[in-house]
């Protein structure tokens, strides 16, 4: 059981969308990720007042054949991993702070 | 580089993506370093309205890796205000100063801003040989406490030792005081020409001897045996392969907008006060052109042995008259490592030794003067 529901970004992150992937950098200790389509749609939606399950419903199951527990699943393990580096920031209530805006596709 | 990295910059250069840009907001520095390529007066540089605005577009257009560096960041009295802004805009940024100017305050709001890395000139570990070099009595002691306080606040450091004449024999040293502090350690060994072209400050290069040194020196190269091996053949691959990022993936902009492939290929290839960036990186011939140069249309760089291998600078091979043509200055570096001559080295010997008779008839009728200083060094650069 997931002890959050809620989820930001971080404002110590270096980010740019690059084609169809996302590039993630944490400012705090320069651990770079590439995110692939999927997991850069997650990226872009998590605003810290959205629940993580909202967001997987509406932005996930509706574009991909996917079943929406294994879909939570998942993105639980991809937030959870970016958290850990000080990318996102998790909590079980709606996070206040403000996200580092969204990168334009490029 | 990691997988990623290389992952990242290939994909970048099949987009036609700009992933790393050098901005220099001000040619104007505290430091007056005696082999600085840069003048140090104010020609009109952006504003802050400007430069908010380039980096905006700069954002759009794909940049991911920003390098901010001068003359000093810090003598912009607007320097965090840019600096701010262009963390909004989440760059990854690494900043290049001489860091007289970092105190704790200026440390703490740098940590805060979530700079990736800054960089500190630093050329000895003998403050009257630094500050010879600056030309800035106390600066040594500055600049090491700049990099004590950023450590302090956890930021990532790296102190770059360029080397010349002057402090050829301090890097083991400094590479010993940046462990000390905590602080990466990288040497540059090449003095490059002022971007006007003026090139007297090559004559602060280390010489050969001491270059070949530099570059058997495990601690700096890694494995000394495979660094320093002999070129081997080159093959289709290597002639078709680009020459380096410069204008490909990566571009520099002036404090006056101007835009060139890197730092050190001075090559105006667009001003962004009077054209989009994003329309500079994309339409200017001039990046086209650097685009389109592999070491197949190298003349004599494609038929050397040290072509696969070589270094070579095409912004040094541009300033020494030709962007197609060889960069002595990187034959002389294949040299110092392999202690091969590059077929450039080959052809300028040979076109010197027809010279060195009427030298040599110089020599013996006047005293050892400028001139015959000046011709002596050269031979010891050639490296051949």
């Amino acid at each position: 059981m997931k002890s959050y529901r809620y989820v930001a970004r971080s404002k110590a992150i270096a980010a740019r969308v690059l084609g169809d992937e996302t590039m993630v950098m944490s400012a705090t200790n320069s651990t770079l990720f590439t995110l692939d389509e999927v997991a850069s749609l997650i990226w872009e939606a998590v605003d810290g007042v959205t629940p993580l399950d909202e967001i997987i419903a509406s932005k996930i199951c509706t574009q991909y054949d996917v079943d929406e527990e294994v879909a939570l699943m998942d993105a639980a393990a991809l937030v959870e991993t970016l958290a850990e580096h000080g990318i996102l920031l998790l909590s079980d209530q709606p996070i206040a702070v403000p996200c580092a805006p969204k990168m334009e596709a490029v | 580089m990691s997988g990623l990295v290389v992952e990242i910059a290939a994909k970048a250069l099949k987009l036609n993506i700009p992933l790393s840009v050098q901005l220099d907001l001000t040619y104007r520095c505290n430091e007056r370093c005696i082999h600085c390529y840069l003048d140090h007066d104010d020609h009109g540089e952006m504003t802050t309205a400007e430069i908010k605005n380039l980096l905006d577009q700069m954002a759009e257009a794909g940049v991911f890796y920003l390098t901010i560096s001068g003359g000093e960041i810090m003598m912009r009295r607007d320097f965090f205000e840019i600096l701010e802004h262009a963390r909004l805009r989440t760059f990854c940024i690494k900043l290049k100063t001489n860091g007289v100017l970092i105190r704790e305050k200026e440390a703490q709001r740098l940590r805060e801003l979530g700079v990736e890395s800054v960089q500190i000139s630093i050329y000895s570990h003998r403050a009257e040989v630094h500050d010879e070099i600056t030309k800035m009595p106390g600066s040594f002691r500055q600049s090491i406490d700049a990099v004590r306080f950023l450590r302090q606040q956890g930021l990532l450091v790296t102190m770059a030792n360029v080397l010349m004449t002057q402090n050829a024999a301090d890097y083991k040293s400094v590479r010993l005081l940046a462990a000390e502090l905590d602080a990466k350690f990288i040497i540059d060994p090449t003095i490059t020409p002022m971007m006007d072209g003026d090139r007297s400050i090559l004559n602060l290069n280390v010489d050969k001897a001491a270059l070949a040194e530099v570059f058997r020196n495990g601690d700096l190269v890694g494995n000394v045996e495979e660094f320093c091996a002999p070129p081997t053949s080159v093959d289709a691959d290597a002639l078709d392969s680009l020459p380096c990022s410069a204008g490909h993936t990566a571009c520099y902009v002036s404090p006056y907008g101007d835009v060139y492939p890197c730092v050190q290929f001075p090559m105006p290839s667009g001003n962004v006060r009077t054209t989009k960036f994003v329309d500079i990186w994309r339409d200017s011939p001039q990046l086209k052109e650097v685009r389109g140069i592999t070491l197949r249309d190298m003349p004599t760089c494609s038929k050397c042995t040290h072509g696969a291998t070589c270094t070579r600078c095409p912004g040094l091979a541009y300033l020494e008259g030709n962007m197609r043509g060889p960069s002595y200055q990187d034959c002389e570096k294949s040299f110092a490592r392999t202690g091969i001559p590059s077929e450039n080295l080959k052809a300028r010997n040979a076109a010197k030794s027809s010279q060195t008779l009427d030298l040599v008839q110089i020599k013996g009728l006047q005293p050892a003067g400028k001139n015959f200083v000046a011709h002596v060094t050269e031979e010891n650069a050639v490296g051949a």
